[in-house]
C-alpha cells in the first residue's frame, strides 16, 4: 500500500516537474528542475529496490551534470528566450498525442513489474542470482555482474568516460587560444613600447649628438 | 562566494565526510549499493564543492590539472591491465578467478582493483570537465 502511495506521489512530481521544465522560460529555474526532477527519479528507483541506479542517478544527475550544466550557464550570455513563433501547434500535438497512444499501448503487453515469468528474468538473471556469491564472494550481486560478468562492458563504459574527458579537453580545454590572443596582445603592446622606446631612444640618440 | 562565512564553515565539515562516504562507496561497494562510479562522482563533487567555495585556483592547487590528466588515464589503465595480468596468470583477459589462491579470492582482488581503476577515472574525468568548463569563464 505504501509502495502503491509513494510510486503514485513521486510519479505525479515527476509529471509536474516535467510540465514545469517545458514551460519555463529562465534557464536557470530549468537547471534547478532538472536536479530536482533526477532526485525525483532517483527516489522512484528507491522504491523499485533499484538502490545501485538511484545512487548514479542521484549522484550523477543532481549532483554532477547539475553544477556542469550552472557553469556551461554561466558562460554563455543571458539572452532572452525568443517567443514562440505564431505556427499552428496542430500538427506538432497530434504527432505526439499518437506516438504518446502508441507508447501507452505498448505498455499493455510489457510484463508486470518484479513478473518472474518475465522474460529478463528467466535468461541469464537466475543463473547470476544462483552463482554469483559462491564464484565470486560478492554479496552485492549488481557489483559482481558489473565488475566480473561484465567486466568487459564496464572496461568499454570507463573507456567511454575517459574519452569524454580527452575530448571535452581537446575542444574547449587547454585556454591555448586564449593565451595566444593574449600573446599576441602582449606582443602587439610590447612591440608597440619597443618602437615608441626605440623612438624615444631614436630621438635621444638623435638629440644627443646635437647637445654634444 | 568566496567571502560568504557562512558556507566556507559549513563546507568545511562537509568536505571530508563527502570525501570519507566516496572511500565508504568505493571499497563497500561489494557489500551494499554504489560502486567505482558511484564512489568518482562522490569524491569529485567534494572538490567541486570546495572550488565552488573557495575558488577554481584552490581547487586547483590541490589537483593540479596535469595530475588530473594522468589520474584519468592512470584508472583505464589499472582496468585494462587487471586483465593482462589474469592472461599473465593463465586465464582469459579479465578473469579474475586465476589471481588469487582460491576463486572467491582472486575474483575478490580483482573486483577490488578494477573498481579502484573505475574510481579513479571517473573522478579525474568529471573534475576535468568541471574544470575545464568553469575555467573558461576565468580571465
Amino acid at each position: 500500500m505504501i509502495d502503491i502511495l509513494s510510486n503514485v506521489i513521486l510519479l505525479a512530481f515527476l509529471a509536474i516537474t516535467a510540465i514545469a521544465i517545458v514551460r519555463m522560460t529562465n534557464l536557470f529555474a530549468i537547471i534547478m528542475l532538472f536536479g530536482i526532477f533526477s532526485l525525483l527519479s532517483a527516489g522512484l528507483f528507491v522504491v523499485m529496490d533499484a538502490a545501485d541506479v538511484a545512487f548514479t542517478e542521484a549522484a550523477v544527475g543532481a549532483g554532477i551534470s547539475t553544477v556542469l550544466m550552472l557553469a556551461t550557464l554561466a558562460l554563455i550570455k543571458s539572452q532572452k528566450e525568443k517567443k514562440p513563433s505564431a505556427h499552428r501547434p496542430w500538427l506538432p500535438l497530434a504527432v505526439v498525442a499518437v506516438t504518446g497512444a502508441f507508447l501507452i499501448y505498448g505498455t499493455l503487453d510489457i510484463p508486470n513489474f518484479g513478473d518472474p515469468n518475465a522474460p529478463a528474468q528467466t535468461h541469464v538473471a537466475p543463473y547470476y542470482l544462483e552463482k554469483a556469491m559462491p564464484e565470486t564472494g560478492v554479496p552485492n550481486v549488481v557489483t559482481a555482474i558489473l565488475a566480473s560478468y561484465r567486466g568487459f562492458d564496464t572496461l568499454g563504459e570507463v573507456a567511454v568516460v575517459f574519452t569524454a574527458g580527452v575530448a571535452v579537453l581537446l575542444l574547449i580545454g587547454g585556454r591555448r587560444k586564449k593565451q595566444k590572443t593574449l600573446i599576441e596582445n602582449n606582443t602587439n603592446a610590447n612591440t608597440n613600447i619597443k618602437t615608441k622606446t626605440g623612438t624615444n631612444k631614436e630621438t635621444n640618440n638623435k638629440k644627443a649628438p646635437n647637445e654634444t | 562566494m568566496k567571502h560568504n562565512l557562512i558556507l566556507r564553515v559549513v563546507s568545511k565539515f562537509l568536505i571530508p565526510l563527502i570525501i570519507l562516504f566516496a572511500l565508504y562507496v568505493q571499497f563497500h561497494g561489494d557489500f551494499g549499493p554504489g560502486g567505482g562510479f558511484q564512489a568518482g562522482v562522490i569524491f569529485s563533487a567534494a572538490i567541486i564543492l570546495y572550488a565552488l567555495v573557495f575558488g577554481l585556483n584552490a581547487a586547483e592547487k590541490i589537483i593540479p590539472q596535469r595530475i588530473l590528466h594522468i589520474l584519468a588515464s592512470l584508472g583505464l589503465f589499472i582496468y585494462a591491465a587487471v586483465g593482462v595480468v589474469a592472461m599473465l596468470f593463465g586465464g582469459n583477459y579479465l578473469d579474475y578467478s586465476v589471481l588469487g589462491s582460491t576463486q572467491v579470492a582472486g575474483q575478490h582482488l580483482g573486483i577490488l582493483l578494477v573498481e579502484l581503476g573505475v574510481g579513479i577515472t571517473v573522478s579525474a574525468v568529471m573534475l576535468i570537465i568541471y574544470f575545464t568548463f568553469a575555467g573558461r569563464g576565468r580571465e
